[in-house]
């Protein structure tokens, strides 16, 4: 282990205020001047695209509170009984593969910590970027452990048991069609699926780039909301989750 | 100059692809917004002109659509009213306006998100190419209207156009509101994090404020429409019953059982009320910025203005129930969606007083874009005070299915935000294309048609009050509405004079760009940050200096000053607030 990293803070000190986005008239983020090393520019990169992750979280939110709200409306809703010709509540209780969601709930988790562990290492490396420039510096050759890639395995780990949970729901006569639960339960892991793919996506070129010649430094932006928006996602899964079971 | 290095990591492009196709500069994808709304709103027009012929002479057979039958009419409203919203009051303002002087006005030199930007345009493009391959597929363009009311919405053989046509205009709004999603991303980023040094908020043209606003009530409501969009295509494609109950379709039981056609209602207007706002608020801020401008005189309540857009904003989701009064809801919801709905009659007259208070007073230069601005005023004011009687349940109820209904949104959401828009681009298309638009010509446009709105749509009001029926393609078979059929005459022949004068517009707007007299940086002797640059702008809009602000938007006619106004980015000789 390198001994110098351990004297390394690892708060940029550039990212003062991210995402408020009021400051006063005097101070200068971003908005000009920028007459040192270039190295504000990448702090104020990196939080326009935190701002912008955060922006686009919100609209995420606005689907599912509305997936969430015609849950909970259909749930309770009195249906015309055709043959006593008395409203009746027909909704049928999905035989939810519980284990196999707690399965894949615990790849998911595991993978945020994964991801975790890639957003913190590009952050150390970019915190040594002025000291490897110090002449005759050397902060030796620290490990490089590929979390990215084994963060998006892992997001394809569960997408292939949210598949898995699928097929047993469809063996335990719980089709798409079968009922308006049932229907629910498709669409609202289908949904929380398809954002998911959307961050498998961002890890797999989040990983590429380190590939590439690009800056440390803007590689890390990309790294940095990709492994946000991957948090939110396990969040918004145990969110979803907690629906269907508690809420069935 | 961080800012410039951060944003413009791409340089000018030279090829004429990257230029002026894929362009990832916000002035040109503003200006493909333009255009794009600008070829939609003569689409738009087209069929309301089919429309409108087909209401007084039924037996004509017209061109392109041949005989029409109640379906086609039905097909012809539904396209109107989609092109329109979306394509045309969404697009031009806040796409195309938004996008080119947002970010000079609040001295960036380009949106937060170039790439994002132009992806938002091309998705934009593609969705109106889908809902515009709606007419020409079999069965033909969806009838269940704009608002696309289940089940007829969600059930393929409830129609002829409920087809593939149905299809496509479910993904067309998809797309839309992925578009916009992305829009309002790159809106809300780039006026938090991307505004000029000493450009506070409340130093923000109320443009801006309103492009904020607006974008932040896209942000908040098209999602919510994307999941309802999604539910629709689910039930019409993959037999769910999420909209659909029990249903029998010519003789035919449909295997749907259960679902709620209210569940779309309520999805639908969470998003559609806002969706108004989205239309007309940055028609608001034009109205403001221009009003202010050709008074020579600050803006009354400057702070007022911007609190007033936020509560109008803020009202706007609160009150989605009162487009639903008729559906058997409690009487208890009702009146809590009428008391919100009334109560956005307060930010909604603090904005009209302002205006009113900025004009009062000023040394007025009625040129064409003041002429515009106060036109919207005037519409705004019309259309808006049939808002009261429509928010009561008990007036609403025998009002809703008529005329009355067309009447009010056309002139607030229709005719207004068109003004705005109009008086926006008389505004500024002298920045954008560094000529100016035939003052004359603009005039003729702006009488004739401020005539022509209030000739179309006015009659609306009183054919309403009588009980005519909207959505009827004709009236011919029944006796009372048979009456009242003179007025509709008087309208489609006061529709003809109006469309016939957008002609005079759009061969202004054509032949000013190549053959206008040359524009001065700042013609109208206006104070934001837009008139400090070269016209039109440069690529990174202000030559590679980056703007430090020191005013308030509206400095006119300040006590001490050399002369009658005060640019945005004078250094501080005046005290300023």
């Amino acid at each position: 282990m390198a001994t110098f990293s351990s004297t390394i803070t690892l708060k940029d000190p550039k990212l003062a205020h991210g995402g408020s986005g009021i400051r006063p008239p005097a101070v200068d983020g971003g908005g000009g001047g920028g007459d040192d090393n270039g190295y504000s520019d990448y702090g104020a990169r990196l939080r326009r695209a935190r701002l912008g992750t955060i922006i686009a979280l919100v609209a995420v939110v606005m689907v599912f509170v509305a997936l969430t709200s015609a849950y909970v409306v259909r749930r309770g809703l009195p249906v015309m009984d055709e043959r006593s010709g008395s409203y009746v509540r027909d909704w049928m209780e999905v035989n939810l593969p519980t284990a196999l969601l707690l399965v894949n709930t615990l790849v998911l988790l595991v993978s945020s910590v994964t991801a975790e562990f890639a957003r913190r290492q590009i952050t150390r490396r970019v915190a040594l970027v002025p000291v490897e420039s110090i002449p005759g510096v050397s902060i030796g050759q620290e490990r490089n452990f590929p979390w990215l890639p084994l963060t998006a395995l892992l997001g394809l780990g569960f997408l292939f048991g949210q598949w898995a949970a699928w097929r047993e729901l469809q063996d335990r006569g719980f089709a798409l069609a079968t009922s308006a639960s049932s229907s629910f339960v498709y669409l609202l892991t289908a949904t929380h699926g398809v954002h998911l793919a959307g961050g498998v996506l961002a890890m797999l070129y989040a990983a590429i780039t380190s590939l590439t010649r690009k800056p440390v430094e803007a590689r890390r932006i990309v790294v940095d909301v990709t492994v946000w928006y991957w948090h939110f996602m396990a969040l918004l899964w145990l969110y979803i989750f907690a629906l269907l079971e508690f809420a069935r | 100059m961080a800012t410039t290095a951060s944003i413009h990591a791409h340089a000018a492009p030279q090829g004429f692809i990257r230029k002026y196709i894929f362009s990832l500069d916000h002035k040109v994808i503003g200006l493909q917004y333009y255009f794009l709304a600008l070829t939609a709103v003569f689409v738009g027009m087209f069929l309301s002109l089919l429309m409108r012929i087909h209401l007084i002479w039924p037996q004509v057979s017209l061109p392109l659509v041949g005989e029409i039958k109640p379906e086609t009419y039905l097909s012809l409203l539904t396209m109107h009213g989609t092109i329109m919203v979306f394509f045309v009051l969404t697009t031009a303002p806040q796409g195309g306006f938004g996008n080119y002087f947002l970010p000079i006005q609040v001295g960036a030199p380009d949106m937060a998100f170039p790439v994002l930007n132009m992806l938002s345009f091309w998705t934009t493009f593609i969705a109106f190419v889908t809902i515009i391959a709606a007419f020409f597929v079999t069965g033909g363009a969806p009838l269940h209207g704009w608002t696309g009311y289940a089940p007829l919405s969600a059930l393929p053989n409830s129609g002829p156009g409920e087809q593939l046509g149905a299809d496509l205009w479910v993904a067309s709004i998809a797309l839309f509101c992925i578009a916009s999603l992305m829009g309002a991303l790159n809106f809300i980023t780039t006026t938090l994090d991307l505004r000029a040094k000493g450009m506070t908020l409340m130093r923000m043209p109320l443009t801006c404020w309103s492009w904020f606003i607006t974008a932040i009530l896209g942000l908040l409501a098209f999602g919510v429409l994307l999941s309802a969009g999604i539910l629709l295509l689910l039930d019409r494609n993959l037999g769910t019953s999420f909209y659909v109950p029990l249903v029998v379709v010519n003789g035919q039981v449909m295997g749907h059982k259960g679902g709620s056609p209210l569940l779309w209602q309520h999805l639908f207007w969470f998003f559609g009320h806002p969706e108004v706002y989205i239309a007309i608020l940055p028609g608001m801020g034009v109205t403001s910025q221009v009003i202010s401008t050709f008074s020579r005189k600050p803006i009354f309540g400057y702070k007022a203005m911007a609190y007033a857009l936020m509560a109008i904003g803020l009202l706007g989701f609160m009150v989605w129930g009162h487009h639903m009064f008729m559906s058997g809801m409690s009487p208890y919801s009702a009146f809590a969606f009428s008391i919100m709905t009334m109560a956005i009659g307060v930010p909604s007259a603090i904005k009209t007083f302002n205006w009113l208070g900025t004009l009062w007073g000023g040394r007025i230069r009625l040129q064409t874009p003041m002429l515009f601005a106060i036109g919207f005023v005037s519409l705004f004011v019309s259309g808006g005070l049939s808002g009261p009687f429509l928010a009561q349940p008990v007036l609403d109820i025998p009002l809703h299915d008529t005329y009355f209904v067309v009447g009010h949104f056309h002139l607030i959401m229709g005719v207004a935000a068109i003004f705005g828009i109009f008086a926006a681009t008389y505004y500024w298309f002298p920045k954008m294309f560094g000529r100016m638009m035939n003052e004359r010509l603009g005039q003729i446009h702006f009488f004739i048609t401020l005539a022509g709105t209030y000739a179309i749509f006015m009659p609306m009001h009183y054919l309403g009050l009588a009980g005519q029926t909207r959505r009827y393609s004709q009236f011919t078979e029944v006796a009372y509405q048979t009456k009242l059929i003179p007025l509709q005459t008087f309208m489609t022949y006061a529709a003809f004079v109006t469309i016939g004068v957008q002609l005079v517009f759009l061969f202004n707007l054509f032949w000013s760009m190549f053959k206008g007299p040359k524009a001065s940086d700042n013609p109208w002797e206006a104070t934001t940050l837009e008139w400090t640059t070269a016209t039109p702008p440069p690529h990174d809009n202000f030559g590679g200096r980056t703007p430090v602000v020191y005013h308030g938007p509206y400095e006119y006619g300040v006590p001490g000053a050399a002369r009658d106004y005060i640019m945005q980015t004078d250094p501080a000789t005046v005290p300023s607030h």
